[in-house]
């Protein structure tokens, strides 16, 4: 049997062969190539990825549920339209790239699992919850553009499968963004009182969207092996950078203020500085101790075990098929 | 294209108990476009298997066709093989038209 499913059909760690093969494989990254899955890697290499993929595909899964809350509640047809076509978008997102992730020789049943046993992460921004409906266009215009902000220099990962089901979101993710602003637009020139949510929502989301592209880079212990093989282009801290500079002046515009009272332009470096981020915060929702950490989980937990009679029915269906077609 | 394909027949039997085949998904994006490979879904039968394609793969564009093939199905080339595959490939040059001279002058060739 060819066992298409070991692309690190590599020698044992420290064989002979194996620094030459490295570094080849790093030549190859140099040179700008593509990785496919049966192409050799290093073990590091296909584990760093299988960390970040699987992480990046719980994170669009837990992500409907915050944004799924509201679906019920959204003020017109047309803003519920809007977000069930998104929050779906969401679900085809996580199926894309657990499909890349598979192809690294981990099954889906494996990384669901890691899910709903609480042993994978995923990003620490949707373990705070939605209050208002503010907070709908709020992820949308904040937690989706920076989302795009990261995904857009993944869309060049080393990786093949990681890079194409990039390129696929970003297509899909920028009207993500478009109807959030769309929608916080619209409350900043509403009553006093739609303006005061939307501010109260833009208050609470800015920080946690800042923490989204994860720890500092003097405290990023994965960036330097990233960042060498080219799986990442850039560091945290340049996209958090990145994103801070295109949200000031989308802010200004509908005359909201970003709860910072040291955000400044820097005509030297020409980019908006920004205060010191909450760290311990940042650490303690990563380690589980959010405002939803357990809510989100006990939903997904509740999803799944709602639905396991979806898939024996779908079980069923096919065993009956084949013993139709066997007899 | 098809070395992207995760699972072989043999693998997929194995998994049998907790999790369902995986199909390749192929979407044409036009009339007269060809089929590409877009990803893979888990699925019971070619039915569901073409439903699920059709949920994850096809929410919005101007797909006119999706073909959904079982991945252990497949027979992909490996990245050793590329050598011997591909690479008489681009040493014959007299495959191209560049390769000849024509009189100076002649057109329409």
């Amino acid at each position: 049997m060819t066992d298409q499913k070991s692309p690190a059909s590599a020698p044992a760690a420290g064989s002979p062969d194996d620094a030459a093969r490295v570094a080849e494989f790093e030549a190859r990254i140099a040179q700008g190539e593509s990785i496919e899955p049966k192409d050799w890697m290093p073990e590091r290499y296909r584990k760093q990825l299988v960390r970040m993929m699987s992480q990046h595909a719980h994170s669009e899964i837990v992500g409907m549920l915050p944004e799924g809350n509201w679906i019920t509640r959204a003020p017109s047809l047309r803003r519920k339209m809007v977000l069930l076509a998104k929050v779906q978008d969401e679900a085809g997102h996580g199926l894309y790239i657990y499909c890349g992730t598979e192809t690294l020789g981990v099954d889906r049943e494996e990384l669901v699992d890691q899910l709903l046993t609480g042993k994978a992460k995923y990003s620490s921004i949707f373990n705070y919850p939605t209050l208002t409906w503010a907070d709908i266009g709020v992820i949308g215009w904040f937690v989706d553009g920076a989302a795009i902000v990261n995904q857009t220099m993944l869309a060049k990962a080393s990786f093949g499968p990681y890079a194409r089901a990039m390129v696929r979101i970003c297509k899909e993710e920028n009207f993500h963004k478009k109807q959030g602003y769309e929608s916080v637009a619209t409350l900043a020139n509403g009553t006093p009182e739609q303006r005061a949510m939307v501010q109260d929502a833009v208050n609470r989301w800015w920080w946690p969207s800042l923490m989204m592209f994860g720890p500092s880079d003097k405290d990023s212990p994965n960036s330097a092996d990233l960042i060498r093989w080219r799986v990442k282009r850039d560091t945290n801290d340049t996209l958090r950078q990145r994103f801070v500079d295109l949200t000031v002046p989308q802010a200004r515009a509908v005359n909201l203020t970003l709860p910072d009272p040291d955000l400044r332009y820097n005509e030297e470096t020409e980019h908006w500085a920004f205060g010191e981020i909450d760290w311990k915060e940042f650490y303690e929702v990563i380690s589980g101790n959010g405002p939803c950490n357990r809510e989100r989980l006990a939903a997904r937990r509740k999803a799944h075990d709602d639905g396991a009679w979806v898939r024996e029915a779908a079980e069923a269906y096919a065993a009956k098929r084949q013993a139709v077609s066997a007899a | 294209m098809p070395n992207e394909t995760a699972s072989s027949v043999g693998a997929s039997a194995e998994n049998a108990e907790t999790q369902w085949d995986l199909w390749e998904v192929f979407t044409q994006e036009g009339q007269g476009a060809p089929h590409e490979h877009a990803g893979s879904v888990h699925a019971t039968t070619a039915e569901h298997a073409m439903q699920n394609a059709r949920d994850v793969y096809a929410r919005r564009g101007k797909l006119v066709s999706l073909w959904v093939v079982p991945t252990g199905a497949i027979v992909a080339s490996a990245p050793s093989d590329a050598g011997p595959l591909f690479d008489p490939g681009n040493d014959k040059a007299y495959r191209h038209p560049q390769f000849y001279k024509t009189p100076r002058g002649v057109r329409g060739l």
